[in-house]
């Protein structure tokens, strides 16, 4: 055997050790989720039973249709929809509208208002909760759908990142349909958005997913507990009476479907989003 | 936006014309929704926020300015603030230490590897798409007195108490379901920049007889030290602010030793309503976010690399 093809044997074997042992890091990061299931589908009485068992005795698939009934559990899920759904909508229009006059139209203090509009990016969001909190009471819609969603609808990270994404749409494009006499919101519905697809469903993404997984400001805005997003109503399950350990096993499964679902099937949008990310780190 | 009077309300951009004043006309309808939004929304609630943290306010009755009564109180007379301060940097440096070293770690081992670097990322990348609160729920079985933690340690025989119901250990189980949540994220923001190194530099440098160390610490690192610092500064702000896993885990327990800034400005001011107080507390802790961004951004000088 000569010396080249032995150390291309070694090479191979110090791979695949190497794939090995980030794939159990991986599955020991992953044990959680299978917690989580395995807890989901046994009696209350097994979960709290000791010694632990890693696997169920009985398997008891119907705790996730039980989840249901206990709690309005499907009404959280329409809840977190109807939410989440409302502020992607809201800030995806509201942005582009913004994004576009800060790319493409020229007017006083344009880019003061931009400097505030990314300044404003550096303050906290629980910092703002005691003021939101009072100005949603006194518009009346405390435990309102419109209370949750509007206050965190208007972000300005979207106008930023569209006007980002706008910059590099070329003018001629613009210039051309002008001169045939469309209008500048023609143009952004017609022409721009169309062609921002990449950067509008990065943010709708991103917007859907960080309202789905929101906990502090629902929880403070919805009172009731039949208007309780998801998360929200998750705390529900825990009561004085005790917790449900095994339907909250369910239930958070649930709840954690379509953040999975989406990160599974849209890695690559999400790599590449981050990717630009990076790129740009620390300019 | 003086010159955006729009009485005629009329949007109509004459085609042919672009000038200035047209583009102003537009440039204000289009900003408007957003300008509403942003003003009562975001401005409006940092101005309040400031001028409440200088009241007494308690959501019943009528404010009653009291100065910086609230701060001294704060610093001087509230048995509790400086152990949620010291909760609170305590959280921040050991998080934001181990988040940085471990998604760097992982960044750069899924980078070593041939094939299967998406299906990593995803991996570790799960739990940041998920809610933190169900998150947080699911550690807490695995934490909660004779779960899966405690099995694991007396079967190891190893003698450490259960970690919710010891005050010096609940910081560290918050902190392990913190990493675990969100360590994912940095990980991909590194590794995709890691991805971005020239592979001609670290072949140069191999050819030139660089160990693997040598090529991390000396090529890699400081060519993604840009990416390395937005994420640091990105962590520190997200974890001065942590919530959600406190709220389920502990409720700042046991006793108040995991009562964070963020937890406290959510007690103060929903359950006891000093609406007043927990504004400054607020403010503290905007403060405290600005020091170490300030911090971060001074430091950097001493270890980013800018290529130019």
């Amino acid at each position: 055997m000569t010396t080249k093809a032995r150390s291309r044997r070694v090479t191979l074997a110090l791979d695949i050790l190497n794939h090995g042992a980030l794939i159990l890091v991986a599955l020991l990061f992953l044990f959680p989720f299978f917690w989580m299931v395995s807890n989901a589908v046994r009696s209350n009485a097994e979960v709290l039973a000791i010694p632990v068992r890693i696997l169920p005795n009985e398997f008891q698939w119907d705790n996730f249709q039980k989840t249901w009934s206990e709690l309005p559990f499907g009404r959280f899920f329409l809840n977190s929809l109807i939410v989440a759904g409302s502020v992607t909508i809201i800030t995806v229009v509201v942005s582009s509208l913004a994004g576009y006059a800060f790319a493409r139209l020229k007017f006083p203090g344009r880019d003061a208002l931009l400097l505030g509009y990314v300044g404003t990016l550096m303050v906290p969001a629980i910092m703002l909760i005691i003021p939101l909190f009072l100005i949603v009471n006194s518009l009346g819609m405390v435990n309102t759908f419109q209370g949750v969603i509007l206050p965190v609808a208007f972000g300005t990270f979207g106008a930023f990142l569209l006007r980002q994404f706008f910059l590099s749409i070329p003018n001629s494009l613009e210039e051309a349909a002008l001169i045939d006499g469309a209008s500048r919101l023609r143009i952004l519905v017609s022409i721009i958005i169309p062609l921002s697809m990449p950067a509008i469903g990065l943010l709708s993404l991103f917007t859907f997913i960080a309202q789905w997984n929101n906990f502090l400001w629902p929880l403070i805005v919805m009172t009731g507990q039949e208007n309780a997003t998801l998360p929200v109503g998750l705390t529900h399950f825990q009561t004085q009476q005790g917790t449900q350990w095994n339907y909250i096993m369910a239930g958070a499964a649930l709840s954690m479907l379509p953040g999975i679902v989406l990160a599974i099937l849209l890695q690559k949008l999400i790599y590449n989003s981050i990717a630009l990310n990076a790129g740009m780190g620390g300019r | 936006m003086e010159d955006s009077a729009v009485a005629t309300g009329a949007p109509a951009v004459l085609p042919r014309r672009r000038s200035g004043r047209h583009d102003g006309r537009t440039a204000f309808l289009f900003l408007l929704p957003s300008l509403l939004g942003v003003l009562l929304f975001l401005v409006l609630p940092i101005i309040a926020s400031l001028a409440l943290s200088f009241t007494n306010w308690k959501l019943l009755g009528k404010p009653a300015f009291v100065g910086v009564q609230n701060y001294v109180r704060l610093f001087t007379a509230d048995p509790q603030f400086w152990t949620v301060l010291r909760n609170t940097l305590f959280f921040t440096v050991e998080y934001l230490v181990l988040n940085i070293v471990i998604s760097v770690g992982l960044a750069t081992w899924i980078a070593s590897l041939k094939r299967g670097q998406r299906w990593f990322r995803v991996v570790f990348f799960l739990p940041t798409f998920t809610p933190g609160i169900a998150v947080a729920i699911v550690w807490m079985l695995i934490f909660a007195p004779g779960g899966f933690f405690d099995f694991i340690m007396k079967s190891l025989s190893l003698g450490v108490p259960n970690l919710l119901t010891d005050q010096t250990l609940a910081m560290q189980a918050v902190i392990i379901v913190s990493l675990w949540a969100n360590v994912g994220y940095n990980t991909v923001l590194f590794n995709a920049a890691l991805d971005m190194v020239p592979p001609s530099y670290l072949e140069a440098a191999k050819i030139d007889g660089a160990s693997a160390w040598d090529r991390f610490w000396k090529i890699r690192l400081p060519l993604i030290s840009p990416t390395l610092f937005f994420g640091t500064v990105m962590t520190a702000i997200t974890s001065l602010q942590v919530f959600d896993q406190i709220y389920v885990m502990t409720r700042g327990g046991p006793g108040n030793a995991t009562a964070t800034l963020g937890y406290a400005i959510y007690q103060r001011g929903f359950q006891n309503f000093q609406m007043g107080y927990a504004s400054s507390i607020a403010w503290v802790m905007f403060a405290l976010i600005m020091a170490l961004t300030a911090l971060q951004f001074w430091l950097q000088r001493k270890w980013v690399h800018y290529d130019n």
